[in-house]
C-alpha cells in the first residue's frame, strides 16, 4: 500500500497538474476572499466568518477534484500498467486505498495553502478560530468523499476526459439536489436533507460538529472506495 | 513447477482458451507458440493471475492461483505483451517502485536493480524518463521489471518484439542464462526463436493445444515424407528414371545444376522406407557417382504452418492425452482474437 501511495504522490508532483490545480484553487479563493473582505470592511463589519468563504470554495471542488483524480485508474488501464499491479503480491483494496490516500494528500496540500487567508484575517482582525477549524474539518471530509467519487469515475472508464466530465457533472447534480428543497416538503424534504452533501457540510460551517455528519462523509467515502474495488474485480472477470 | 489442468477461458459464447493441459518442469524453458489470437496472452494472463479462469486450475510450486494468489504472484515475474511501464517515471524510479511492490528486502533492492540493469544493458538510461526511451529500451525495461524479486517463474509474452536483431540475440542469451535459476515460459510466433531457446514447445491454435514436444520430435512426428537432397554426376534423364523406379520414392525434382552433368535432385520418399541404400546401388549400377546426400529436417516454420492451418492434433506426450484428437472444426473465434489484443 505504501509503495502505491509513494509512487502516486510522486506522479502527482512530477506532473504540472497538482501545481496548476492548487494554483487555480488558491487564486479563485483569493479573489473571492478579497471581494468579501473589502466589501465588508467598507460596511464596517469587524468580524468575518471564514467558514462562509470555505463553504463557497467547496463549489470549486466539484470541478477541481475530478480533474485531480481522472487519471488514477483510467491511465493504468489504458497503458496496461494495471497488469503489473494485479500480478504483484498486493491486494485490490491495498491498491485502491494507496491511491486514495495519495489523491487525498494532494487535496490536503491544496487545502493547507488556503490557510493563508484565515491567517490574514487573524492578523488584521478577529478570527473566530472555533468556526474556522470546524469549517475546515467539514471541508476536508467533503473533499475526501469527492476524491473517492472521482476515483470511482476514473475506475469505470479508460478515458481520462470521460472520467473528469462524468465526475464533475455528477457532483454538480448532487449539488443541485439542494435546490429541489424549495419545491418539496414533508418526508421528501427530510430525505433530501439526509442525502444532501451540502446539508451535512453546512453543519460544520455553522460550527456544529456532530458525529452524525462525520459518519455520513466517512461512510460515503468508504462506499465509493468499495465500489472502485468492486469495479476492478468485476472487470477482471469479464474482460479479455 | 507449473501445472495447468483443464484451463478454459470463455467470453460469453466465445471460447478463447479451450481445456489446456500441460506442465512445466523446474528449470525448463517452454516455448509457447501460436498464431495471433490463438489464446497465448489469455493463457499467460491466467497463469499470472491477472485474469481468472472460467474453468480449470493453474498451480505454481504447488500453490493454486485461485486459492493463494499472493503465494503464486510472489513467485512469478511477468512481462505482458505491452510492457507495463509508468512513462512519467525514470527507469530507476520505476524499477524501485516495482521492487517495493514485489516486496524485495530494502537492503537488497539497490544491488538487485543495478544487477538487472547490467544484465539487460539499460544502465546507461537509468536516469531517463521512460517516456523518452526507444521501443527497444522500453521492452528491456519491461523485461527488467519481470526479473525483479528474482522470481522462480518467468512468464514472458513476446519478449523480443520491437528489438533489433542484435538485441534479439542478446535477449535470447539472457533468457538462456536465466534458465539456471528460473523456470521460463515464453510466447512467440517467431519460429527460430523457439528452436534457438526452447527445450520444449507447446503449440496452440484457436485456444487448443495442437502439439507438445521437443522441437526435434515435432519435426519428426509431423513429417510423413523424408526428403533428401542428392547431388549426382550423370545424365539427367536416366538419373531421374532410375530414381523414380526405386520402391518408396514418391517424387523427384531437379533443384539445381551444379556443373555439366552434375545436378542436385530433391527426392521425397515414404518415411517408412529407407531409400538411401537402393539409391546408392541404382546409381552404382549406372556408373553415376553420388557426390552428396543430405536429409532435410522439416523446419519449425513448416511444422507450425502445418499444425495451425490444418486441424491436426499431435499428441506425443502422455500428459496431453486428454486432448481430443477428433479434429473437429474449431469454433470461429475472430472475436476472441480482437478481445485478446486489448
Amino acid at each position: 500500500m505504501l509503495s502505491v501511495y509513494k509512487k502516486e504522490l510522486r506522479t502527482y508532483f512530477y506532473s504540472p497538474l497538482a501545481y496548476v490545480l492548487s494554483g487555480i484553487f488558491v487564486l479563485v479563493f483569493g479573489i473571492y476572499f478579497l471581494t468579501q473582505t473589502m466589501s465588508k470592511a467598507g460596511q464596517g463589519i469587524a468580524q468575518i466568518v471564514f467558514g462562509g468563504q470555505l463553504f463557497f470554495a467547496s463549489f470549486w471542488l466539484v470541478m477541481l477534484i475530478p480533474i485531480l483524480t481522472m487519471r488514477v485508474f483510467a491511465e493504468e488501464r489504458k497503458n496496461g500498467t494495471e497488469v503489473l499491479l494485479m500480478t504483484s503480491p498486493i491486494s485490490v483494496p491495498q491498491i485502491v486505498i494507496g491511491k486514495f490516500l495519495a489523491a487525498f494528500t494532494v487535496f490536503l496540500t491544496m487545502t493547507a495553502l488556503t490557510a493563508i487567508f484565515p491567517i490574514i484575517i487573524s492578523i488584521s482582525g478577529d478570527l473566530v478560530i472555533s468556526n474556522t477549524l470546524s469549517s475546515y474539518l467539514g471541508f476536508v471530509l467533503l473533499g475526501a468523499s469527492f476524491v473517492a467519487f472521482g476515483l470511482f469515475t476514473s475506475s469505470i472508464t479508460e478515458s481520462q476526459i470521460i472520467a473528469a466530465v462524468l465526475g464533475t457533472v455528477t457532483l454538480f447534480f448532487i449539488l443541485l439536489i439542494d435546490q429541489l428543497k424549495t419545491l418539496v416538503s414533508g418526508i421528501f424534504l427530510k430525505i433530501i436533507n439526509q442525502l444532501s452533501l451540502y446539508e451535512h457540510y453546512k453543519q460544520f460551517v455553522q460550527s456544529v460538529i456532530s458525529l452524525k455528519d462525520i459518519v455520513f462523509f466517512v461512510s460515503l467515502t468508504g462506499m465509493f472506495l468499495v465500489l472502485v474495488m468492486i469495479v476492478i474485480e468485476k472487470r477482471r472477470w469479464s474482460q479479455g | 513447477m507449473i501445472e495447468i489442468q483443464n484451463l478454459t477461458k470463455k467470453y460469453g459464447q466465445i471460447v478463447a482458451v479451450d481445456n489446456l493441459n500441460f506442465t512445466v518442469e523446474r528449470g525448463e524453458i517452454l516455448g509457447f507458440l501460436g498464431p495471433n489470437g490463438a489464446g497465448k496472452s489469455t493463457t499467460m494472463n491466467m497463469i499470472t493471475g491477472y485474469l481468472p479462469s472460467t474453468e480449470g486450475t493453474v498451480k505454481v510450486s504447488g500453490y493454486d492461483i485461485a486459492q493463494e494468489p499472493n503465494e503464486v504472484k510472489k513467485r512469478i515475474g511477468y512481462l505482458p505483451e505491452n510492457p507495463p511501464l509508468y512513462t512519467d517515471l525514470t527507469v530507476d524510479e520505476y524499477l524501485s517502485f516495482v521492487s517495493e511492490l514485489k516486496k524485495v528486502e530494502r537492503s537488497k533492492r539497490e544491488q538487485q536493480i543495478s544487477d538487472i540493469m547490467e544484465l539487460l544493458k539499460i544502465t546507461d538510461v537509468r536516469k531517463r524518463l521512460i517516456r523518452n526511451l526507444s521501443k527497444g529500451y522500453k521492452q528491456r525495461v519491461g523485461f527488467a521489471q519481470a526479473l525483479i524479486g528474482n522470481p522462480e517463474v518467468l512468464i514472458l509474452d513476446e519478449p523480443t518484439v520491437g528489438l533489433d536483431p542484435n538485441q534479439i540475440l542478446e535477449v535470447r542469451n539472457v533468457i538462456k542464462d536465466l534458465r539456471k535459476e528460473h523456470t521460463i515460459v515464453f510466447s512467440t510466433h517467431i519460429m527460430q526463436e523457439v528452436s534457438a531457446v526452447c527445450e520444449r514447445i507447446v503449440i496452440i491454435n484457436k485456444g487448443k493445444i495442437v502439439a507438445v514436444d521437443t522441437p526435434e520430435n515435432l519435426s519428426k512426428a509431423i513429417t510423413k515424407n523424408s526428403r533428401f537432397t542428392i547431388k549426382i554426376a550423370g545424365v539427367k534423364a536416366s538419373v531421374i528414371g532410375a530414381l523414380k523406379a526405386i520402391d518408396g520414392v514418391k517424387n523427384v525434382e531437379v533443384s539445381d545444376k551444379v556443373e555439366e552433368d552434375v545436378y542436385e535432385y530433391i527426392v521425397d520418399s515414404d518415411k517408412q522406407v529407407d531409400v538411401r541404400k537402393p539409391i546408392f546401388f541404382a546409381m552404382a549400377k549406372l556408373g553415376f557417382p553420388i557426390l552428396e546426400t543430405k536429409e532435410e529436417e522439416l523446419g519449425l516454420e513448416e511444422i507450425f504452418r502445418e499444425l495451425t492451418t490444418k486441424n491436426i492434433v499431435v499428441s506425443t506426450e502422455s500428459d496431453n492425452s486428454k486432448q481430443d484428437a477428433s479434429g473437429e472444426a474449431p469454433e470461429e473465434d475472430d472475436q476472441a482474437e480482437e478481445k485478446e489484443v486489448e
